[in-house]
C-alpha cells in the first residue's frame, strides 16, 4: 500500500467523523499554539533584558563595594560596605595607570520624591559627576549636562529623564524651571534622551541626575560621603577584561591590599550581568516551553485514546482487509498514517493560531515583552507534534495490525 | 488444488477444549464445484477459515496449489489470500465507508498492484451487473447487489478458488439464485468453487457434495449437475 493510498484512507477515516477527528486536533492545537506563542514571550523577553542591558553600554564595567572574605569567610552581598571614594573614581580614570580605561564616574543615590507645582512624583535619584552621560550612554535630548564645576561647586542643578518630564510637566519646556527634591529647590538645566526600555524591568528613563556633592549635602543626609558604585568606561568592548585587571590592581594599591581575595570591592563587567540575564532568561524560556510542552503530551493522549477508539470500532473492517490480503505492516501504516495525519494537521493549525495569538496578545496585555517567533522553533513544534502523532498512534496501531483475522471478521 | 490431510481445529475457550474438527482429508481438484454441507454447527466454517487460510490448523496438513501452508508465516499467507483467494461472506463483509468500487478495488491496492486498477475494479463490477452502481456506498445498495459487489471483489485479484459460506444466508430466493448462478457461470469459465450451505437446494448446484457432521466427514458424492433442472 503506498503512502498516497495512506492519506486518502486516512482522510477518509478522519472525515468519516468530523466531530471527534476535529475534537481531537483540538488538542495538539492548543499545545502546539501555546508552546509558539510562550516560547515566543520567553524569547521576546530574553532579547527585550539583552537589549536593555547592551544599551548600558557593552564597555562598561561597574565597581561594588563589598565586605573582604575576612577569617570568618562569610561574604555579604553587593553594595553592603562603603569603601569606595571619590578619590578612587579619580585613580581609576587616570589613563597612566589604567590604560584601557576611558574614564569613570561615582554613583550614589537612593528614591526620591519630586515635586512642581502641584505634581508629585517618585523617581529614582542618581548623584553622579559630569561624564555620566558618556559613559551611561545616556545622551541628552535638550539643555545640558552639569559640569565639572557643578560638581565642585555642589550647585543644585538637576537632569530630568521623558518619564519624570511626563509626569511633573504638563506641556511647558521643563529647561529652566525649579523643582523640589525631596523639599529642596533644584534646577532643571536638562533632559535625558528617551531609552525606550520595554516594560516590567527597571525604567531606565524614571531617573533623576544631580551633581553627587549636591546628593551629598543636601539630599542623602547621614549616609556620609559614600560612593555606592563606580562606572568604568573601557576603551571598547574587547579591552574589559584588561580594564577590569588594571582596575582591580588600582583599587587595592589604594586599600593598601595584597590578597586579592581580600578585596573589599567587585567588579561586574556588562558581559557578566548579560551572560547571568541570557541564563535566567533561558531557564524561564524552558519553563514556559515545558509547561506548553505538557499540554502538547495531554493532546497526544487524547490522540491516543481516540486511535484506540476508532481501533476498536473498525475490528471487523480490519478483518476484511486482512482477509482480502492486507499485511500487517498495511495495517499498522493506515493507522500510523491517520494518527500522524491528525496530529500534523492539529499542529499546523496550531502554529497559525500560534502566530496569530503572539501577535494580538501583546496589543491586549501591553506589559508582555513581543513574542519573538524563530523559524526553527515552528518547524520542531510542526515536527513534534506529528512525532507525537507517530508516538501515541504507535500502540494503538500496532493493537490493529495484531488482530487475527478471523476474530476480527467475527467482531460484532 | 486443494489438499487437506488429517486436518483437525481445536478451539480452546478458557479451560474447555473444542474439537471443531476431527481428522478431515480431502482433495479438491482444479476447476471443481464442490458444496460442503452440514447442520449448524458440524465444523463448515473451521473449515472454511482452514481452507481460505484464515485460520490454521490445529494438526493436519494442507496443500494450496503446491504450497505447504502450515509454515508459511502471517505476511505469507496475507499473500495467499490476496492472489490465490476470493471470499464471499454470509454477511457480506464490505466496508461501509467507501463505495463500491472501492470495495472492489482494495485487493488490488494491497496487492501493490498498480496497473489499470480502477478499469479492473470496473470489469470485475461489470461482470456482477452493477456497473451502474459503482459509485454507490453498501448501504445504498440491497442485500443481493452488495452480495454482487462482493463477489466482484472476490474476483478482481484472477483468484483460482472462491471460497463462498453460506453467500445466500442473508438473501430472499430471487436474489440467492443470482449469485449461485453466477458461482456457476465463473465455475463453469474453469474457476475452482467451494460452497458452504445447510441447504440441500443450495448444495444442488454443486458437481460434489461433501458432507460433515460433528467435524468429520460423513459422506462425498458426485451428483447429476441438478442445477441444469433449475435453469
Ligand atoms: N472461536 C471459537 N471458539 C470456540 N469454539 C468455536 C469457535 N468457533 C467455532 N467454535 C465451535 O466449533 C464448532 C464448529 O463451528 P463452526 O465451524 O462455526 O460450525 P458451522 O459453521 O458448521 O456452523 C461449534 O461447536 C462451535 O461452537
Ligand atoms: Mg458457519
Amino acid at each position: 500500500m503506498s503512502i498516497i493510498e495512506g492519506l486518502r484512507l486516512a482522510v477518509n477515516g478522519l472525515l468519516s467523523n468530523r466531530l471527534r477527528s476535529g475534537l481531537t486536533m483540538l488538542g495538539i492545537l492548543i499545545g502546539v499554539s501555546a508552546v509558539i506563542l510562550l516560547v515566543g514571550v520567553g524569547n521576546g523577553a530574553s532579547v527585550a533584558v539583552q537589549q536593555q542591558i547592551q544599551s548600558l553600554g557593552s564597555n562598561l564595567l561597574t565597581v561594588f563595594p563589598s565586605n573582604a572574605r575576612g577569617a570568618g569567610g562569610v561574604q555579604q552581598g553587593f553594595g553592603t560596605g562603603s569603601t569606595l571614594t571619590l578619590d578612587d573614581v579619580k585613580a581609576i580614570a587616570n589613563r597612566q595607570s589604567s590604560p584601557d580605561v576611558v574614564t569613570a564616574i561615582p554613583s550614589a543615590g537612593g528614591r526620591a520624591q519630586l515635586t512642581f507645582g502641584n505634581q508629585n512624583w517618585n523617581s529614582s535619584l542618581t548623584g553622579t559627576t559630569e561624564d555620566f552621560p558618556s559613559v551611561r550612554n545616556y545622551p541628552l535630548a535638550s539643555g545640558q549636562f552639569f559640569t565639572a564645576g557643578d560638581v565642585d561647586a555642589s550647585s543644585k542643578v538637576a537632569v530630568i529623564g521623558q518619564t519624570v518630564v511626563t509626569n511633573l510637566f504638563s506641556g511647558e519646556d521643563p529647561i529652566g524651571q525649579v523643582i523640589k527634591i525631596n523639599r529642596q529647590s533644584f534646577r532643571v538645566i536638562g533632559v535625558l534622551a528617551q531609552k525606550g526600555s520595554s516594560g516590567g524591568f527597571n525604567n531606565q528613563d524614571d531617573v533623576v541626575v544631580v551633581p553627587i556633592t549636591a546628593a551629598w549635602n543636601y539630599l542623602l543626609g547621614g549616609r556620609g560621603r559614600n560612593v555606592q558604585q563606580i562606572y568604568v568606561e573601557a576603551t571598547s568592548a574587547e579591552a574589559t577584561s584588561a580594564a577590569t585587571t588594571e582596575v582591580t590592581q588600582v583599587l587595592l594599591d589604594r586599600h593598601h591590599i595584597s590578597d586579592p581575595a581580600q578585596a573589599d570591592f567587585q567588579i561586574l563587567s556588562q558581559q557578566d550581568v548579560l551572560n547571568s540575564a541570557s541564563q535566567t532568561t533561558g531557564v524561564l524560556t524552558l519553563m514556559l516551553g515545558a509547561i506548553a510542552g505538557i499540554s502538547l503530551v495531554v493532546g497526544g493522549i487524547g490522540i491516543m485514546n481516540i486511535m484506540l477508539v476508532t481501533v476498536t470500532e473498525r475490528t471487523r473492517e480490519i478483518g476484511i482487509r486482512k482477509a482480502i490480503g492486507a499485511r500487517r505492516r498495511d495495517i499498522l501504516m493506515q493507522f500510523l498514517i491517520e494518527s500522524m495525519f491528525l496530529a500534523g494537521l492539529g499542529g499546523a493549525l496550531g502554529i497559525l493560531v500560534g502566530f496569530g495569538l503572539s501577535r494580538i496578545l501583546p496589543l491586549a496585555v501591553s506589559s508582555l515583552p513581543t513574542p519573538i517567533i524563530s523559524m526553527p522553533s515552528v518547524f520542531m513544534a510542526f515536527g513534534i507534534s506529528v512525532g507525537i502523532g507517530l508516538f501515541f498512534g504507535l500502540y494503538p496501531a500496532n493493537r490493529a495490525a495484531r488482530l487475527r483475522p478471523i476474530e476480527a471478521l467475527r467482531y460484532e | 488444488m486443494i489438499t487437506l490431510e488429517g486436518i483437525t481445529k481445536v478451539y480452546r475457550a478458557g479451560e474447555v477444549e473444542v474439537p471443531a474438527l476431527k481428522g478431515v482429508s480431502l482433495h479438491i481438484p482444479e476447476g471443481e464445484f464442490v458444496a460442503i454441507m452440514g447442520p449448524s454447527g458440524s465444523g463448515k466454517s473451521t473449515l472454511m477459515n482452514v481452507i481460505g487460510c484464515l485460520d490454521q490448523p490445529t494438526e493436519g496438513r494442507y496443500i494450496l496449489d503446491g504450497y505447504d501452508v502450515s509454515a508459511l508465516t502471517d505476511d505469507q499467507l496475507a499473500w495467499i489470500r490476496n492472489r490465490k483467494i476470493g471470499f464471499v461472506f454470509q454477511s457480506f463483509n464490505l466496508i461501509p465507508r467507501v463505495s463500491a468500487a472501492h470495495n472492489v478495488e482494495m485487493p488490488l491496492i494491497y496487492a501493490g498492484d498498480s496497473v489499470q486498477r480502477r478499469e479492473r475494479a470496473m470489469a470485475a463490477l461489470e461482470s456482477v451487473g452493477l456497473l451502474d452502481r459503482a459509485g454507490h456506498l453498501p448501504n445504498e445498495l440491497s442485500g443481493g447487489q452488495q452480495q454482487r459487489v462482493a463477489v466482484a471483489r472476490a474476483l478482481v485479484t484472477d483468484p483460482a478458488i472462491l471460497l463462498a459460506d453460506e453467500p445466500t444466508g442473508n438473501l430472499d430466493t430471487e436474489s440467492s439464485l443470482e449469485i449461485l448462478k453466477l458461482l456457476r457461470d465463473l465455475n463453469q469459465q474453469g474457476r475452482t468453487i467451494v460452497l458452504i450451505t445447510h441447504e440441500a437446494d443450495i448444495a444442488a448446484f454443486a458437481q460434489r457434495v461433501v458432507r460433515l457432521r460433528d467435524g468429520v466427514i460423513v459422506s462425498d458424492e458426485r451428483q447429476a449437475l441438478a442445477a441444469e433442472l433449475v435453469r
